[in-house]
């Protein structure tokens, strides 16, 4: 059994808090101390039905400002999978929630009202879906209800969606027709569309592949932790733990170390379990090399065929998260995988419009703004395009002021 | 990959952020379960090196004798340093008071004694054994949650979190809660212990207990309690699902002494792991008002 990972993306009237509340207690996930409490509660549909948005309701500070300030992980299993659902809010925030529980998921899933189709919003979802490479996209056309079932409805809908994906350049997307409230086609299959031949949403998030391992991708690793332990009996061990990020690593292969460019081989790949042959993506280990060179915590082990890009000029997309503008002037500190170093943002080069997604000339940058940077760093940065290789392509800005997270980075070149 | 070994390689990828990034961390130890994962956790991240953290218990001295038991037996098996704050000390200076009644619990003062214990060792980060399963206020909670020099955690100023990079930079006097398992739930925990084979105290298995009937659960029958001659004494068959301690951990009635059958009757529970907590009773948002305070 693995996980699968995924987020919700919709505001509040498309009906995503219905849509993940019919999720868990469809499948049971619902437990009695839980239930009763929202069978006390006053909210309840038209029909009388408990409402179900009620079971993802946040935090007393939350619903004292009436606003969800940020996301929520919500857990459910079948007997096929394990589930995490990342539930971000649809306020004005959403743009910085959205990309942060994106940057987690294996699949989003776009909901879109019946009734209005797609609207402005259903673009800048999808862009950021896109803007994160986020492998699988299911669109659910929700409400379905309130347009008697229309398959000409859905067919409209699945057609002009068609159409933005391929602009965005999104390619696996799975089409559903559902309503939350009703429950059609969420976990169970709906008899009140006999037209819809494919699975409900559950079938369809329990079957997709994902995670497979990758081997197609280059091995990288960073290293987060030298273990010396200069004990007597192991005085001489020096291990390089870390996670392996993409690809994978073998004993006896030949590696290269980033920046520095230094070569060696790999002698053991190390687990508390036991030696490993093979290390691959996901796995973290404790890596040894047959020569003694100088590595420290940041650096990229990586394979000799195919080296990331290493570069202390690079250019690549932002997000902005702070109320505080983006600062060009000002030193921010730039961290990739376990590598923290100074930088600057010398350049904006365009800002994008996500609800039209035109490019706009800009100075700066503002809360949930998007665009090209250009970025100067202190020390190297090795890295991969994170459209190749999201694994090893993300970085964040940190305010070296407050110490906040002010953006996050889609590396895409070295200038 | 399993999902065992994901949450198990993301677990120890966290662990080793906290090695590399922090000066003075320390790892919370309550002696139950999801911190004895923890411990194990920590073995699989720094092996064959020592620990870069001790470990801290927070001893509240209401604690299950079993769990001390346990607890000392574990340290002495891993050759770790283990520090102990207790709770006791802050009452007997007047820095924390004891609650009365009934419904008195040292739950609470436990955050007096963890934030000395924080500021005396001048810790800059806590790894702690937390859940984002276990409670609506914890779903929102960041594994690297920066708290201020009071403990407290503010749902509106967290960071982003985004792919596995973790932003731990603090000022001075902060400190930063760390929570390898938050992705966990409750049977991921206990599947876990039973792959690995990991001894947890006894009182997690069925045994034969005096029990009275407190707020409609089943709590130990002690001293600790504030018993009196209204308390019935029943002799049951019971387990305990969380450990915290004696005044605010509910017994589950149970015949299960096998950790197959634990983890098959948690699968088909319908009582969330902490309905049976005492300390979530008090009121709806009881998690979210702690936590603010500087509770883990």
């Amino acid at each position: 059994m693995d996980i699968l990972k995924f987020l919700t993306a919709g505001s509040v009237d498309d009906g995503k808090s219905t849509l993940i509340g019919r999720l868990l207690y469809d499948t049971d996930s619902v437990l009695a101390d839980q239930l009763e409490a929202i069978q006390k509660s006053n909210r309840k549909n038209d029909d009388g039905t408990v409402d179900l948005a009620i079971l993802t309701d946040g935090l007393k500070a939350e619903r004292e400002q009436g606003i969800t300030i940020d996301v929520a992980y919500k857990y459910f299993q079948t007997e096929k999978r394990k589930f995490i659902i990342a539930d971000t809010p649809g306020h004005i925030q959403y743009t910085r929630n959205m990309v942060t529980g994106a940057s987690n998921a294996d699949l989003a899933i776009i909901l879109i009202d019946a009734r209005k189709g797609v609207i402005e919003q259903t673009i800048r979802h999808s862009y950021l879906v896109s803007l994160l490479a986020l492998e699988h996209v299911v669109v659910c056309v929700n409400k379905m209800d309130m347009v008697d079932y229309s398959e000409e409805v859905f067919e409209k809908i699945h057609a002009d969606y068609h159409e933005l994906a391929t602009k965005l350049g999104i390619h696996e997307v799975t089409f559903i027709p559902v309503s939350a409230l009703r429950g059609d086609n969420i976990v169970n299959d709906s008899a009140q569309m006999p037209w819809y031949k494919g699975k409900s949403l559950l079938a369809h998030l329990e079957t997709v592949p994902v995670h497979e391992v990758d081997n197609l991708l280059p091995a990288r690793m960073a290293v987060q932790w030298v273990v010396r332990p200069q004990t007597d009996d192991l005085h001489d061990y020096r291990g390089y733990a870390g996670r392996v990020l993409s690809g994978a690593f073998r004993i006896g292969e030949e590696v290269k170390i980033f920046p520095s460019g230094n070569k060696s081989k790999i002698e053991r790949l190390e687990t508390f379990d036991g030696d490993l042959q093979i290390a691959e993506e996901g796995k973290s280990i404790t890596l040894h090399l047959e020569d003694e060179i100088d590595i420290s915590r940041g650096d990229i082990i990586g394979e000799i065929e195919r080296s990331p890009l290493v570069s202390n000029q690079i250019e690549a997309d932002i997000c902005w998260m702070d109320t505080r503008e983006l600062d060009t002037s000002a030193t921010y500190l730039i961290q990739h995988q376990s590598k923290v170093t100074r930088c600057k943002i010398k350049e904006v080069l365009y800002k994008v419009n996500i609800n039209t997604l035109e490019k706009i000339n800009a100075d700066t940058f503002g809360l949930n703004d998007i665009g090209r940077v250009e970025i100067k760093t202190a020390d190297e940065l090795a890295f991969d395009p994170y459209e190749t290789n999201k694994r090893n392509g993300g970085a964040i800005i940190i305010d070296s002021r407050t110490n906040v997270t002010v953006g996050a980075l889609m590396l895409r070149a070295a200038l | 990959m399993d999902y065992l070994d994901q949450l198990e390689a993301e677990a120890i990828a966290i662990l080793r952020e906290v090695a590399g990034q922090f000066e003075k961390p320390a790892l919370l130890f309550s002696g139950g379960k999801d911190s004895i994962t923890l411990v194990r956790l920590a073995e699989k991240a720094f092996r064959p090196g020592k620990f870069p953290f001790p470990l801290v218990h927070v001893d509240t001295g209401h604690n299950f004798p079993e769990v001390i038991e346990f607890r000392d037996r574990m340290v002495k098996r891993i050759g770790e340093k283990l520090i102990v704050g207790h709770v006791q000390d802050a009452i007997d200076s007047g820095r924390a008071i004891e609650q009365k009644g009934k419904n008195a619990s040292r739950n609470a003062l436990q955050t007096v004694t963890l934030l000395e214990t924080i500021e005396k060792n001048q810790f800059d980060a806590c790894i702690g054994g937390a859940r984002r399963d276990e409670e609506k206020a914890r779903a929102k909670e960041r594994i690297f949650s920066v708290r201020d020099e009071f403990g407290q955690w503010d749902p509106k100023r967290q960071r982003p979190e985004l792919w596995n990079t973790f932003n731990g930079k603090i000022h001075k006097g902060e400190n930063v809660r760390v929570f390898p398992i938050s992705n966990w739930t409750e049977l991921d925990v206990w599947n876990y212990i039973k792959r690995e084979n990991i001894e947890i105290p006894s009182i997690y298995y069925s045994h034969k207990r005096d029990v009275i009937e407190r707020n409609g659960v089943w709590m130990a029958a002690h001293e600790f309690l504030n018993m009196d001659a209204d308390d019935k004494i029943y002799n049951k068959s019971v387990r305990f699902r969380t450990v915290g301690d004696m005044t605010c951990t509910a017994a589950v009635e149970s015949e299960k002494t096998e950790i197959d059958d634990i983890i098959l009757e948690i699968s088909q529970s319908k009582i969330s792991e902490r309905g049976a907590r005492m300390d979530d009773k008090v009121s709806e948002a009881a998690m979210e008002d702690r936590k603010k305070g500087g509770y883990f």
